[in-house]
């Protein structure tokens, strides 16, 4: 019940998304996901769109996917658009009591949904085709500068690695833990806001004592694989630039540069 | 010297305060040979996963020496080196395993011992290949059944190219399927690639399928040699609470009610056999 989530899942594969370093599709996620911000009316929003289906269309990942990754979120575009609906000027719709949505409104509504949207598949993308390892390697190599002021990169990626690979382990236990309270009669499921979570305890504690003997066992385990930080580490995947890093580059500023021209020379959003 | 070589090796874990810390290793003196099959028995407390921790230098001997290959596991600077050549095996497969691809978690080893990374992928694909799960290495290991799981463990330590693998109870958290499959594969790579294994375990029937059988007891070794003597000794073995394998506690039964069956019955053929024997005679 509780595995079910696509959050940071990862579809092996070999297409272009695929290939492309994970470097460069950290930082040119990054980009886009500025982008999503910068632009500032529907044509350079536009631009961000055609980006993000571009980018879905060569990932080879079916569509379905993208979608549940969507799930997730309904929610609170639904929430953020229907909030936006009721600010903004122009032309008086429909009207109650303080309240009036007005053609503004609604552009302003269509506007952010499509941001949020936006947003969420431009990472689902990264998560979709990169592994959890690929990507805490990228980040620390992103980071690497940041040694200088003593910060722990490689300790920090390796910290984010088993974090990752813990969460549906975790889980499991958590489900597990959770059927077997139930069958001795603990009640997860009736009473106020306050009651639920007071059932959760103990569910929560034994998740605790548990995960602090996997951390001890899996510390053991990593000592045996001869592991002493990063120091003199080498990596399967060592990562390196190619001809394809530099065309997606390529295409990522052909983008931005839509999007700012956009965004100067056509008119500012309908209001 | 033998491979792994313990000469009266004492231990006690740090106590609280006030407290005298019981001995958990009263004098282990214990030789391994290279390329053996060794299974080590005892019930909990006496010892067995705690000398295990001592072969790879994980622990160190409050009293007594510990040499694997020759290396003092008291010098710090050969630690990884002892590490790289024997490599341990923990019970639960989950808590082993640290990244969330299978072939990535294989090649964990070889990259913190700095291999360079062509090297790390022939690696990665041969230890696969040995433990029969090259199918299974762009999978993530938590949707793997426990015997698979426990295979990419030994993997692990495999990519690493070790010459003895140490494995405490790497059975005891798997249902008879996975269990047949680890045993499988630790007989395989001791018989065809030469591999010493020390099996550590509780279940009598996998120490039968060792050449050599080590029982503990309240950390001193009670018995030692090969399966057929060790489980001849059925009322030492008994009277320390350890079990011996079903056949030969058949055998044993039938023989102090009087049958004339040989000795040493290790399992169900031998057993089979030996009844025919009576019966039909």
């Amino acid at each position: 019940m509780l595995s079910n989530s696509t959050l940071g899942q990862y579809f092996p594969g070999n297409s272009i998304i695929h290939r492309l370093d994970p470097r460069f599709k950290l930082l040119l996620t990054f980009v886009g996901i500025v982008l999503v911000f910068v632009a500032g009316n529907f044509f350079s929003l536009f631009a961000v769109v055609a980006l993000v289906v571009l980018a879905m269309g060569l990932s080879g990942i079916p569509l379905r996917q993208y979608l549940k990754s969507l799930k997730a979120i309904i929610v609170l575009v639904l929430f953020t658009a229907v909030l936006n609906l009721f600010y903004g000027h122009g032309e008086v719709l429909w009207q109650f009591w303080i309240f009036q949505i007005t053609t503004g409104g609604i552009s302003n509504a269509f506007f952010i949904a499509i941001r949020v949207i936006s947003l969420i598949l431009f990472s689902a993308v990264l998560t979709y085709t990169t592994s959890p390892t690929q990507l805490t390697d990228a980040l620390e190599r992103v980071m690497k500068p940041l040694k200088v002021f003593h910060i722990r990169v490689h300790e920090i990626a390796m910290m984010m690695t088993i974090a990752l690979r813990f969460v549906p382990t975790l889980l499991e236990e958590t489900d597990k833990i959770m059927s077997a309270q139930k069958a001795r009669g603990a009640d997860m499921e009736s009473g106020g806001a306050i009651q639920r979570m007071k059932a959760l305890i103990p569910v929560l504690i034994p998740l605790f004592v548990s995960s602090f003997r996997r951390a001890y066992d899996l510390a053991t385990a990593m000592e045996c694989r001869c592991y002493r930080g990063g120091e003199g580490r080498t990596k399967m995947k060592s990562l390196h630039a190619t001809v394809l890093d530099y065309r997606a580059v390529a295409i990522i500023v052909l983008f931005a540069a839509a999007v700012v021209a956009c965004n100067l020379l056509l008119p500012a959003r309908l209001m | 010297m033998d491979y792994l070589q313990t000469a009266d090796v004492r231990f006690a874990y740090e106590a609280e305060e006030g407290v005298t810390p019981r001995e958990v290793l009263c004098g282990v003196t214990l030789g391994i040979r290279k390329g053996e099959f060794v299974a080590l028995l005892g019930h909990n407390g006496s010892g067995k996963s705690t000398i295990a921790k001592h072969f790879n230098a994980m622990l160190l001997p409050s009293g007594g020496k510990v040499y694997a290959d020759g290396m003092d596991t008291m010098d710090e600077s050969l630690k990884y080196e002892i590490r790289r050549r024997v490599g341990l095996v923990l019970q639960n497969p989950d808590n082993q395993l640290v990244a969330s691809i299978v072939e990535e978690d294989v090649a964990f080893g070889p990259e913190n011992l700095g291999v360079p990374p062509e090297e790390i992928r022939e690696r990665v694909e041969e230890a696969l290949k040995a433990v029969e799960m090259f199918g299974h290495r762009l999978d993530a290991p938590y949707k793997l059944s426990g015997g698979q799981k426990q295979r990419i463990a030994i993997a692990g330590i495999l990519a690493m190219k070790p010459d003895c693998i140490v494995l405490d109870e790497p059975t005891a958290m798997l249902d008879p399927r996975g269990r047949e499959e680890v045993l499988q594969t630790i007989t395989r790579l001791n018989r065809e690639q030469g591999i010493t294994v020390v099996l550590i375990t509780h279940y009598m029937d996998e120490a039968v399928r060792a050449g050599r059988v080590v029982v503990m007891d309240s950390g001193r070794v009670l018995l030692d040699g090969t399966p057929r003597e060790v489980f001849s000794h059925v009322e030492l073995l008994k009277k320390h609470e350890l079990d011996v394998p079903q056949a030969t506690e058949l055998a044993h039964r039938l023989k102090a009610m009087g049958c004339s069956l040989p000795e040493g019955v290790l399992d169900e053929e031998e057993c089979v056999a030996a009844l025919e024997l009576l019966l039909g005679g």
